[in-house]
């Protein structure tokens, strides 16, 4: 059972993600889910996917490009981008971008090996739920929101770099 | 020097309780070998051959008396009683225990120091003209831009976790002192046809296995534009930078196999996204970086005092270490002075609490308070009157910190090697040292002039042994250490990487051959051309066939 973090505390997660996906013979398997897939899958049966019973939201690897979602993006609740492993940080850019370039407003959420010490820097590139790996203290991962008071660089949640507040 | 403000303080608290906490999980088993390595080495620690190296960040290479006596106290009570200036202006200690690392670092923290960014693959400290601020030939003090990117680089939450390290230099001097032609990013401060100041800005340049000179990616920027055109280029790199090769992964890799234009096609795509942000620079910010790098108190004085004249006169030795040491200085009357920490049997770069202290002391009596370290590994007194300088090399001699090698062959830059360092394939110290040992007489030092020569311990090039003109790097040939020598390598303006001459030598080889390269370059050279020079003129195959000739 996943355990996920989201406005700062452990929340129940309505969401199943779906790691692997290249049939759409999977959507009849598993009905009536709300459904993370991946987002080569939701590009290729878009009409497989209106027919599903139950809610639609992609993943990104860290080698996949968040611009690359194209339209229906804004459509979506929610995109997840994936850390393979926690020193892989291209999945920091990609949630820079989905917030700040793309404007997106739904859930970005990150999966894969999520861990405490990295939650600070995470969350402040965009990322508002954490889907924390199996072994983590949930206490201590939203203890580290408060890991620093401020940051010098522009962030998501503080886009004004700290020379213009100072 | 720039001053923290309670931003900066609490920012470095939180830091230290942060890593206090993050050694404390680890100490406990609760955080894995793996999950701790880029956090301690993102606090400037590595677990090395013989015990932790901690590696202390001193921003574009200055320090003051306050600080260098902090230094002081930590060599004694955490170290072995010295510590040691690194080629990236950085000092570091090689015996600190990783349970004391937390409380070091709030020692540093009391002096606005920290080891934040010294190591891991994120953007380390940038590094400058040690002489920036004081040239005669300055465009502008580079110095407050370090600052700006310093902190903007600081703590940056999208780049900690980079495909490799990131390097940055500003060279804000005619005469290119920073190597920077040879980092990640390398930024010169120069005006455009109409007199405005800018950036012009390269990428893709660096050492290491595969050294690169950088290519131009802004030819001219305006300066509130520094940090937009910075976070372009690192968005593309963390973005696009090889991860499946460790070898691979530095910026130089990703501008070569993507080209050079398409890389910068990237980049433009990037900024024009960023261009028109907060991340722009205020012109208030950009004061009050630039307040923090006001003139000291100078006194009004005149040039070469009949104090100063009468001195060099007497006292020959003086004089020659005046010659060598002793640079024009922007201000009349006075002076900027290198002093040389290439002791021969100390290893280069290497410092004592005592002399730490002492230099702490000197630096008030003769210099604003304040030091700097070189990339050369060296130390620089930046503001010293000229009519002071006979009473300040007294003084230096009574530490044996007199010596005029400066810019010399002897003058040896040095990585720590297979010493102190888990990464390297051969000893650097001891070739060092074979080397000072053979040129020992000062006026053949002399004679022979400025020689760069460079060691690194293994292809990760600490010791910039590409852009030596005489470059050594410690090779590993089935469990046996050899050395490759190159030549013609510089890292001014005209930087250029050095050549391998042929097959690599055995250690006790190397002084001999440093000075059969040596004979060659007296014999060829023309009348006051240095040792590059005649190089690049009659090129590799004299020396060559110097160095390989079979006796008879």
């Amino acid at each position: 059972m996943s355990r996920l973090i989201k406005n700062g505390q452990l929340e129940s997660d309505r969401w199943t993600v779906l790691k692997e996906a290249t049939d759409p013979e999977v959507l009849k398997v598993i009905p009536g889910k709300n459904l993370i897939v991946p987002m080569q899958f939701w590009r290729d049966y878009q009409s497989e996917l209106q027919d599903y019973a139950g809610e639609i939201a992609i993943w990104l690897d860290s080698s996949q490009n968040v611009n690359d979602i194209g339209p229906g993006l804004h459509e979506l609740p929610l995109v997840a981008l994936n850390f393979p492993v926690f020193s892989d940080g291209r999945s920091y850019t990609n949630a820079r971008e989905l917030r700040e370039h793309l404007g997106f407003k739904g859930e970005v959420r990150a999966i894969g090996d999520v861990l405490r010490d990295q939650i600070f820097y995470m969350s402040r590139c965009g990322f508002d739920a954490f889907e924390i790996r199996h072994d983590q203290d949930a206490e201590a991962c939203i203890g580290a929101f408060n890991d620093f008071h401020n940051t010098y660089a522009s962030t998501v949640l503080e886009p004004t770099p700290l020379f213009r507040r100072r | 020097m720039y001053r923290y403000d309670e931003y900066d303080h609490q920012m470095l608290a939180d830091r230290v309780q942060q890593f206090r906490d993050q050694t404390d999980r680890f100490i406990d088993g609760k955080l894995s070998d793996t999950e701790f390595l880029p956090l301690r080495l993102q606090n400037g620690l590595y677990i090395q051959r013989l015990a932790p190296m901690l590696r202390i960040a001193v921003p574009y290479g200055m320090l003051s008396s306050t600080q260098l006596r902090k230094l002081a106290f930590i060599a004694r009570n955490y170290d072995k009683g010295y510590g040691h200036f690194t080629t990236r202006q950085n000092i570091q200690f090689n015996w600190p225990e990783l349970e004391d690392v937390p409380d070091i670092l709030a020692h540093l923290a009391e002096v606005e120091m920290h080891a934040i960014q010294t190591s891991g693959n994120c953007i380390r400290n940038t590094t400058t003209d040690q002489f920036a601020g004081v040239a005669r030939d300055e465009t502008e003090d580079s110095r407050a831009w370090c600052e700006i990117i310093r902190q903007w680089s600081t703590f940056h939450p999208e780049f900690a976790y980079l495909p490799r390290k990131f390097k940055i230099a500003v060279c804000g001097t005619a005469i290119d002192q920073a190597a920077t032609q040879v980092h990640d990013i390398g930024i010169y401060i120069v005006k455009n046809a109409s007199g405005e100041t800018g950036f012009r800005i390269l990428a893709g340049g660096g050492l290491g296995r595969t050294p690169v000179i950088g290519e131009e990616i802004f030819p001219f920027i305006e300066t509130p534009q520094l940090l937009t055109a910075l976070e372009a280029i690192l968005r593309v790199y963390n973005r696009e930078g090889r991860r499946d090769n460790k070898y691979k992964a530095r910026i130089k890799i990703l501008v070569k196999e993507t080209g050079v234009e398409e890389f910068q096609r990237k980049v433009l795509k990037e900024w024009e996204q960023l261009k028109e942000t907060d991340l722009i620079l205020t012109d208030a910010e950009i004061a009050r970086c630039k307040g923090f790098f006001h003139d000291p108190a100078y006194v009004a004085l005149q040039d070469e005092p009949a104090e100063l004249i009468s001195r060099l006169q007497q006292d020959a030795l003086f004089a020659s270490w005046y010659e060598r040491n002793v640079s024009p200085h922007k201000q009349a009357g006075y002076a900027i002075v290198s002093v040389a920490f290439k002791e021969t049997g100390v290893a280069p770069g290497d410092v004592t609490d005592v002399q730490l202290e002492k230099l702490a002391d000197l630096a008030e009596e003769f210099s604003f308070g304040e030091i700097r370290i070189s990339h050369r590994q060296n130390v620089i007194l930046a503001d010293v009157q000229q009519n002071q300088l006979h009473a300040l090399y007294q003084q230096l001699k009574f530490q044996s910190l007199h010596s005029h090698n400066l810019s010399q062959l002897t003058d040896v830059i040095c990585c720590p090697g297979g010493d102190f360092c888990a990464l390297a394939n051969a000893k650097s110290i001891p070739i060092a040292e074979s080397i000072q040992r053979r040129f020992t007489d000062q006026a053949e030092l002399d004679d022979i002039g400025d020689l760069a020569v460079n060691i690194s311990g293994c292809m990760n090039a600490c010791g910039h042994h590409h852009v030596g003109n005489i470059g050594i790097l410690g090779v590993d040939k089935k469990g046996e250490e050899f050395y490759q020598v190159s030549l013609g390598g510089s890292s001014k303006n005209s930087a250029s990487l050095g050549k391998i001459i042929g097959p690599a030598f055995a250690q006790e080889e190397i002084p001999e051959v440093v000075s059969k390269i040596v004979s060659v370059y007296k014999s060829q050279r023309a009348t006051d051309e240095t040792f590059i020079d005649t190089y690049r003129r009659i090129g590799m195959d004299p020396f060559k066939e110097a160095v390989y000739v079979k006796a008879d």
